[in-house]
């Protein structure tokens, strides 16, 4: 600022939430001393539409060139205050918080004196702040109209839909070879009963033939760059073996293939081949080899390897030689990378279910005859292995009794999940409804902590499952399930009647913890976006911004964020698409210009800048000498500024000499 | 005798520990007022000047919040803070203090809980250590 500082200092009351603690006539006061302050004021709500017009007005008649709003946290009313600012004239980045309420007034409750003592000295380092904060405009960058969705379940695929649907290009990456997602597993949905293959399949055809969308399955995303409206995307093909435009979908090489693997979409209740399909309903309908279990393509790796000597005959072709359309090719990984350019990214990722061998003292993992509930699914759709009429996985039997298990690992610290899954006791009373209708004469016992059923129809559901249903309900946590005879035996307990029980049961079922998928991780750190203790990917804000990420431009849907079910995974995957399709809507994005910058006269090209960028926004001009910095990839960090020997990188109003000042008012008295 | 108060200034990165200051704050956990916040970008906004010059300037100790290893969102920012910490801290030796004045902590945006055990100890800790002596051996 090379101007006289003209500073003015707004001090919210925030009701009592702040003045109830901090004595903030005495913090205007205090700030009124300062050099360079020429108004300072208190106000009830200071992001109030009067609030705004006090900091507006005091903007024209007091010709401020700075503002320090001293309130909440910059993530809430930052924008607000810049806002306003820029409707009285002002530049917005010559504004400033003090954040004096999640940051002083309320952790520090019952010290007001301490508080108020500390809201003034942080409300004085940022006046100095201010003080040298210069005018930016933003930076306008074009928009990429192309979406990428990671994750085909019903998130991915309504999200697509809206996208796609609204005239722009979909790029959605599915790992597994169909989409349709966990979705797809289940028998019936509370609380309509509707089933999945009856009202998902209509739209997982939409997405197929849609002429706007790509459809990437068997795929995953390799790595990603670039930024808010310009990401670059690789995208791995996995390696399936076939070719999908070839592919009929005809069946006939599943038949042959002798290979016996762990069926996924049976929960390894049956086998597949080596060649399979992930089931009957899969889009698109095509077969492909898993390298994992196909002998020719592992007999492939090897010679290559050049552990084995190649055979003229191939080990085994089965496939190849059945399939009419001339579409697989055992010899050649089809393993590729495609390149594609988008401006916005969706995560929906969904869940998994929590490993069942994390709960040996549930027999988890040991005992044949407890399942978890997404297995349970299988043998009551009419569509699994055992066409609805649920037959347990030891002998084949149907079980006369049945004790559902609630809380299996959830709200359970102890197994690292003490959130609550949202749905299980939901999907349990819909499997005991299911279990009766297809075992009429079949016990069933629910093992509950609480009841949880608080979406529309939810607890007329669950009233009428218990009212119709001749089930136990038993309020209490299960101790320990173990394996005697033929039999499955449970201890519990009833903490209504405080009874100690133990049940013999044909089988158990164990709604086991929603958790996320293992790769979440490695796939937030390519997009760089957070992740919580658990692994869900983080919200920019719980309340506010719930489909944002921090990282500009990604977005999140469905269960990726926390366990949800359909309805909810079916609102935010619309929601996210609405937050894509408003940015879209712009002809130009535009960029935060608070990035790094070069002071020409001093920097002498030394390139240790260069080396700190991670996202390669610096380079050297050699014929001047100098760095040169690329506004539109710099993201803002300050890596850079932090290793100039000479000072010449700076970030903009966060420099040196601002920080400096900063520490110097913030070490003053306490 | 009044209890020695230690000076603390923090270095606070805006995604995931100053985050985690507003958490702590919206949870109402109540923490030592010790520390006076500055939020920067990202830990590796930090220059090494910043933490002797608070040390200079008369702080007792100072703090620098990151997001964990692998969580940063500058990539790496945070393990660029972890390097210059760990030579700062061998200055910062030499030149007769403890290092333990100097602490680095990974506190992502969920963990208000965290901040305030952290926050917590570090004032505590300072406390028993007593005033740095920097400060007046250097004016």
């Amino acid at each position: 600022m090379a101007e006289k500082p003209r500073i003015g200092v707004f001090v919210c009351h925030c009701g009592l939430n702040i003045a109830g603690v901090v004595d903030v006539k005495r913090v205007a006061e205090e700030a009124k001393k300062l050099d360079g302050v020429v108004f300072s004021t208190t106000y009830v709500f200071m992001c109030s539409e009067p609030g705004q017009k006090v900091v507006e007005n005091a903007i024209k008649e007091h010709k401020l060139n700075g503002v320090v709003i001293a309130n909440c946290s910059p993530s809430l009313h930052e924008k607000t205050f810049r806002n306003a600012a820029a409707r009285a004239g002002l530049n917005p980045y010559r504004v400033e918080i003090a954040n004096i309420r999640e940051q002083v007034s309320w952790p520090h409750e019952h010290e007001p004196e301490i508080a108020t003592r500390k809201a003034i000295a942080v409300v004085r380092a940022t006046v100095e702040r201010v003080k040298n904060n210069m005018t930016y405009i933003p930076y306008e960058v074009p928009v990429t109209k192309a979406v990428l969705i990671i994750g085909g379940g019903i998130a991915g695929i309504q999200a697509a839909l809206d996208v796609a649907d609204a005239g722009y290009e979909v790029y959605l990456v599915e790992k597994s070879p169909t989409i349709g997602g966990k979705m797809l597993f289940l028998s019936e949905t509370f609380p309509t009963l509707d089933c999945p293959q009856c009202i998902e399949t209509p739209k997982m055809t939409d997405v197929s033939q849609h002429p706007n969308i790509h459809l990437m399955t068997y795929s995953e995303v390799e790595s990603v760059e670039g930024y808010l409206g310009n990401f670059n995307v690789k995208i791995k093909r996995k390696a399936s073996y076939v070719d999908f435009d070839k592919c009929t979908g005809c069946t006939d090489c599943l038949r042959v293939c002798p290979v016996k693997a762990p069926n996924e979409f049976d929960r390894g209740l049956t086998k597949r081949g080596a060649i399979y399909m992930a089931n009957e309903q899969a889009v698109p309908l095509v077969a492909v080899v898993d390298e994992k279990y196909c002998i020719e393509v592992n007999f492939q790796k090897r010679v290559k390897a050049g552990k084995v000597k190649p055979r003229e005959k191939p080990v085994c072709s089965k496939c190849v030689e059945v399939c009419e359309a001339d579409a697989i090719n055992l010899l050649e990984s089809n393993e590729k990378i495609v390149e594609v350019k988008v401006g916005a990214i969706i995560v929906a990722t969904g869940f998994e279910l929590m490993d069942m061998k994390k709960l040996p003292e549930y027999g988890g993992g040991e005992v044949p005859d407890v399942i978890d509930a997404l297995a349970f699914e299988r043998l009551l759709a009419p569509s699994g292995p055992t066409a609805g009429v649920p037959k347990r996985p030891s002998d084949g039997k149907i079980p006369k009794s049945v004790v559902f298990v609630s809380c299996a690992g959830s709200r359970d610290p102890e197994h690292g999940v003490a959130y609550c899954s949202r749905v299980c006791c939901m999907y349990l009373a819909k499997q005991a409804m299911l279990y009766k209708h297809a075992v009429p004469d079949g016990r069933a016992y629910n093992f509950y902590i609480d009841i949880r059923s608080n979406g529309k129809g939810y607890e007329e559901f669950v009233q009428r499952v218990r009212e119709e249903g001749d089930l136990i309900y038993l309020r209490g946590k299960v101790s320990k399930i173990f394996r005697k005879g033929d039999k499955v035996v449970v201890w519990g307990a009833d903490t209504l009647t405080g009874q100690k029980v133990e049940i013999e049961t044909d089988l158990v079922v164990l709604a086991t913890a929603m958790v996320p998928p293992p790769e979440i991780k490695k796939l937030a750190a390519k997009l760089r976006i957070p992740t919580d203790e658990y692994g869900w990917l983080s919200e920019a804000h719980l309340k506010l911004r719930p489909l944002e990420t921090v990282t500009a431009g990604i977005f999140i849907a469905g269960a990726a964020q926390f366990p949800k079910d359909i309805t909810d995974t079916v609102s935010q995957a619309s929601g996210a698409a609405a937050k894509v399709l408003t940015m879209f809507s712009q002809p130009k994005l535009k960029r935060e210009p608070i990035v790094a910058e070069v002071d020409t006269e001093i920097c002498a090209g030394c390139g240790l800048c260069k080396e700190q960028c991670a996202y390669d926004a610096i380079r050297i001009d050699e014929k001047k000498n100098i760095s040169v910095v690329n506004e539109a990839l710099c993201e803002g960090c300050g890596a850079c500024a932090a290793v100039c020997p000479s000072g010449a990188m700076r970030l903009r109003n966060l420099t040196k000499k601002q920080v400096i000042e900063m520490i110097e008012v913030l070490t003053e008295n306490y | 005798m009044v209890e020695f108060e230690p000076k603390i200034v923090g270095f606070f990165c805006n995604w995931c520990t100053s985050s985690a200051a507003d958490l702590a704050g919206t949870s109402r956990l109540q923490y030592p007022p010790n520390v006076r916040p500055i939020r920067v970008p990202c830990s590796g906004t930090v220059d090494p000047v910043y933490l002797l010059r608070a040390l200079r300037e008369g702080a007792d100790g100072v703090m620098i919040g990151g997001c964990h290893p692998g969580d940063c969102h500058y990539i790496t920012g945070n393990l660029k803070a972890r390097r210059r910490v760990k030579i700062i801290k061998t200055i910062l030796e030499s030149l007769g203090l403890e290092p333990e004045r100097l602490l680095l902590a990974w506190i992502s945006a969920s963990e208000g809980k965290k901040f305030q055990r952290v926050v917590t100890e570090f004032t505590e800790k300072l406390k028993q250590m007593g005033p740095s002596t920097l400060s007046k051996k250097w004016k």
